[in-house]
């Protein structure tokens, strides 16, 4: 969300779930929205079906294209180029909102240099999207106000994600479609409680509500509230862990609830850096691929068997509640964590119950200072709730950007890090499925789910099919640079040509070591979206 | 908005304009009974229909013979000056309308109605005098594959109908029902479609379609009557996303869900959070016995507005309470992993996380967990580990 944050100042969906019903234009770019995000996804359809005019930018044929009013079917890892296009479009036109630009935000010149560089015959080139459907998007989109943008991994998950949420946030300042109802920049986060991690400074950089670590008076606020002295120097991202791990230099690690060995890039290399560990911990609710490497493996409860609060993507917080006793002797993730804590012999881990931690949590944390158990009751509250009268922000920027003015920032065209060649003449691009949850540790333990669909399997287009004399249904091997993995075929026209589609929900088709984990230089997040591989028959 | 007064069975209600008489009854809490109308669907209740319909193999053919879904016809209310009877959830309040829900006139052509929707459906568990005190050995074979009475039916005590029948109050003269034995389609994951139970209401057919934006379902006429059915011969066929929509608004046991289909009434609900995706939906937990038995997507002022989908809706419940869940902490002692106390096990990550250099060691958290863990994850980090090195798996 590091782009978002340089355009706008603040990371995080800027409107609501339940305005996304009153826009008359809705460009969905990169989400594969009736899988990933289901709810959302009917309410796209709902909104399209009253006639608000959908736009789907999207390399697959996904199901919102049967809804959509226009598909902009662009080459993977091409959204910068399709994006400056239908900017220049809007700049050459004159459908721009100058007040809007004026008073709202600033580098606009610069911005509009960078727009010299793509000529509309040169973006149809880059993206395979027809000059004309660019600039019928364009013109819908920047005159159908209010206009809302929906996008997801299809868009951060790239070498380049943060020029593409850069780009989008451009469009959206354009044409003035930000701070009001229906508008905005929306990217829908994956995980129930991504939002939540991340607000809460589960990063190495920030501590909860963005307070960045570096900053010294915010330091000294978190040292005089704990009790302790605070390490002043960024840490490691998840990745940069692993490989300081491979290296030898982490040595221990502990765990909370994730999967890394499937849900990584390069999931080899992730399972060799879990192995080269001194001493390794989990904390998970099952015995996951990666528990089963762990020195010690804590057992947690599940959501039901707690107490706590979520928040969402549209940033509301909401509760969650204990509905059973935890099974056998599992505890709260919670609890665990703060007897580790009080075992090390510091203070400050004695919490009564979840709503104690919020207490502390709501103190320290500006966005969520007006946030208690009794307020949230059967709602939720939107962050940011400085206070305790404060009614929630639905709605960011409205008088002005959290940064102060939006800053447009000129872009450039660069490739994908990896293209097809003729050793690897197939991109493969990662896909969510409508029945499965990341890497399938809960969804897989689901009966009817697994049997509407049981196995990983790699989409193929009939033409390519053919050529490699691959039928539908049968199992092939898939290769790229990094690995090679088994998966059955499914051939089917969803997916274009020269392009192939797997998901990273099963084991047994570890689909992520094959991908590349050539990072976004800026928001760190590994190219999942874009690699290149052959398909061979077995 | 602008708001219109009204005045029902006495009681003076303001309501927003363009309400209807049922929708303004209901938010002042005065029952009118309805089986075609439901909260969570568009008040419009017409559907165009398909040219076939299938029941599992069975194929249905649409022949026209009906112009349009009639509704129920049962949420009958006399207003002050105007004709006849006029169905509540189709009459616009208007200012200073005064209606009333139960005069004479009205019960009489309640009943009439209702018993005509009744002489397809089993009337046992509605019209049995001794419906209190059945005894358990009819509960015992329950599983017949025949439903003719309440204790065989899943539905019983949890049933809209039921309930209905119970206040518009059934005759006993209600004509004796043939069983008709079609089909009961069980090849659906999730959830079966008993159609000897189906009153076509048609609430189903206008959840897929209106609500959910699929056309999963559908219906056709055939001779003067309304028959619900599927797209093709499998929901999955059908282009259906196992939203289950359908089944939370059917008001029989047509629709039944397979996981809870003999666990009957909930002992309590408790309101949570969805544990998978971002959208956050919230979902009212049933719980019995200590065990969740099914989810209850929630309305009103909620950012899923009584909808979830398929991991939300069915894809919480084996996993809670799946066989491999962790129930003890385990520490590797010689190769393997082996069952452990808390006490050891928590001594030991204290003792060995105790013993790195700051920059030897990291936590990752989840966002799997809640805000509350996270919170306390990096807490751990920073102030017990002394280093930054925290990061959750957001960038996945
Ligand atoms: S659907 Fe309802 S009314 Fe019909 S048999 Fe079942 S419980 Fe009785
Ligand atoms: S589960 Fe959802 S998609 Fe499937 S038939 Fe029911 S309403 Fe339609
Ligand atoms: S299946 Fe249920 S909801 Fe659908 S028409 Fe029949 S009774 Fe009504
Ligand atoms: S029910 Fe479905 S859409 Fe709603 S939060 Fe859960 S996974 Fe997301």
């Amino acid at each position: 969300m590091a782009g978002l944050a340089a355009s706008f100042g603040a990371g995080a969906m800027t409107n609501s779930i339940d305005e996304i019903g009153h826009a008359r234009c809705i460009l969905a770019i990169g989400t594969n929205t009736t899988y990933a995000h289901p709810v959302i996804g009917m309410k796209v359809k709902q909104a399209s079906k009253n006639g608000a005019r959908l736009i789907v930018a999207n390399p697959r044929e996904i199901e919102l294209v049967s809804h959509a009013d226009l598909w902009l079917q662009q080459n993977p890892g091409s959204d910068v180029a399709l994006l400056m296009g239908m900017m220049r479009v809007i700049v050459d036109e004159g459908l721009c909102d100058r007040d809007f630009i004026e008073e709202r935000c600033e580098n606009y010149d610069a911005f509009t240099d960078s727009l010299k560089k793509f000529q509309l015959e040169r973006v149809e080139e880059i993206t395979g999207v027809p000059k004309d459907k660019i600039i019928e998007a364009a013109r819908v989109y920047a005159t159908d106000k209010p206009s809302t943008i929906l996008y997801a991994m299809g868009i951060t998950q790239h070498s380049h994600g943060t020029d593409n949420v850069i780009a989008i946030a451009d469009l959206a300042m354009l044409t003035g479609n930000v701070g009001k109802p229906s508008t905005g920049v929306n990217p829908l986060r994956g995980q129930n409680n991504v939002q939540g991690a991340c607000d809460m400074g589960a990063l190495p950089n920030v501590f909860t509500g963005y307070q960045g670590v570096v900053d010294k008076e915010i330091r000294g606020k978190f040292e005089d509230a704990w009790g302790t002295y605070l390490p002043r120097e960024p840490g490691l991202t998840l990745l940069e862990i692993l490989d300081a791990a491979h290296r030898k230099q982490i040595k221990a690690l502990y765990l909370i609830g994730e999967n890394p060995i499937l849900s990584d890039p390069d999931a080899r290399h992730a399972r060799e850096s879990l192995k080269a560990l001194d001493f390794f911990v989990v904390q998970d609710i099952f015995m996951s691929e990666t528990a089963q490497l762990a020195d010690v493996v804590l057992a947690s409860a599940t959501f039901a068997e707690k107490d706590g609060t979520f928040t969402n993507t549209d940033r509301r917080v909401q509760r969650v509640r204990k509905a059973l006793e935890p099974v056998g002797d599992c505890k709260p993730d919670w609890w665990i964590t703060c007897q580790i804590g009080q075992r090390m012999g510091r203070k400050g881990f004695d919490f009564g119950g979840p709503y104690q931690i919020m207490e502390e949590i709501s103190r320290l944390t500006p966005s969520y200072g007006g946030i208690t158990y009794e307020r949230l009751g059967d709602g939720g509250i939107h962050w940011p709730c400085p206070t305790k009268d404060h009614p929630g922000t639905p709605i960011l920027h409205t008088e002005r950007f959290t940064r102060g003015k939006g800053r447009f920032i000129p872009l450039e065209y660069r490739p994908p890090a990896e293209l097809p060649d003729d050793e690897y003449p197939l991109l493969l691009t990662t896909e969510r499925s409508r029945y499965h949850f990341h890497t399938g540790t809960m969804t897989r333990k689901v009966r009817g789910l697994t049997a509407l669909e049981g196995e990983g399997v790699v989409e193929i287009n009939p033409k390519d099919a053919s050529r490699l004399g691959i039928s539908d249904g049968e199992m092939v091997k898939v290769v790229s640079r990094r690995g090679a993995v088994m998966a059955r075929t499914k051939v089917t026209e969803v997916t274009p040509l020269k392009v192939v589609t797997m998901n990273f929900h099963f084991v047994e088709s570890p689909t992520n070591q094959l991908t590349n984990p050539a990072l976004d230089p800026v928001a760190k997040i590994p190219e999942f979206k874009v690699c290149a591989v052959r398909v061979e028959k077995i | 908005m602008e708001r219109t007064n009204v005045t029902i069975d006495g009681t003076r209600i303001a309501v927003d304009k363009g309400t209807t008489v049922l929708q303004a009854a209901l938010s002042a809490g005065i029952f009118i009974p309805a089986l075609c109308s439901h909260p969570h669907l568009p008040s419009s209740r017409q559907v165009k229909p398909f040219q076939v319909v299938y029941r599992g193999t069975d194929k249905l053919r649409n022949d026209d013979s009906l112009r349009e879904f009639e509704g129920c016809q049962l949420c009958l209310v006399k207003i002050d000056g105007m004709e006849g009877l006029p169905t509540a959830c189709t009459t616009q309040v208007a200012e200073g309308m005064v209606a009333r829900t139960n005069t004479p006139e009205i019960k009489q052509k309640r009943r009439e109605n209702l018993e005509a929707m009744m002489s397809e459906h089993p009337g046992a568990c509605l019209a049995c005098d001794r419906k209190e005190e059945c005894d358990p050995f009819r509960a015992s074979i329950r599983k017949a594959s025949v439903i003719t009475g309440c204790e065989f039916c899943p539905n019983n005590s949890k049933c809209e109908l039921q309930e209905v029948a119970a206040y518009v109050g059934i005759s006993d003269s209600l004509p004796a029902y043939e069983y008709k034995g079609l089909p009961d389609v069980k090849t659906d994951p999730f959830f079966e479609r008993n159609y000897n139970l189906c009153i076509a209401c048609t609430r189903c057919v206008r959840a897929c379609q209106e609500v959910r934006v699929n056309s999963a379902l559908g219906l056709v006429f055939q001779n003067g009557a309304v028959v619900i059915g599927s797209k093709a011969p499998t929901l999955e066929e059908s282009g259906c996303q196992f939203c289950g929509a359908c089944v939370d608004v059917c008001p029989t046991g047509a629709l039944t869900e397979w996981i809870n289909k003999w666990d009957g009434v909930a002992e309590r609900q408790v309101l949570s959070t969805c544990p998978y995706c971002g959208v956050g939906c919230q979902l009212e937990l049933q719980i019995k016995r200590d065990r969740i038995i099914g989810v209850s997507p929630k309305g009103d002022g909620t950012v899923n507005q009584g909808q979830a989908c398929v991991k939300g809706r069915f894809g919480v419940v084996e996993y809670v309470h799946h066989p491999d869940r962790l129930k003890v902490p385990y520490i590797r002692r010689g190769g393997g992993l082996e069952e452990a106390t808390w006490e050891e096990a928590l001594e030991l990550v204290a003792e060995r996380m105790g013993s790195y250099n700051p920059h030897e060691v990291a936590v990752i958290s989840s966002a799997k967990c809640t805000n509350e863990e996270n919170y306390v994850a990096q807490k751990f980090a920073r102030a017990v580990l002394g280093t930054n090195n925290i990061d959750h798996c957001a960038r996945l």
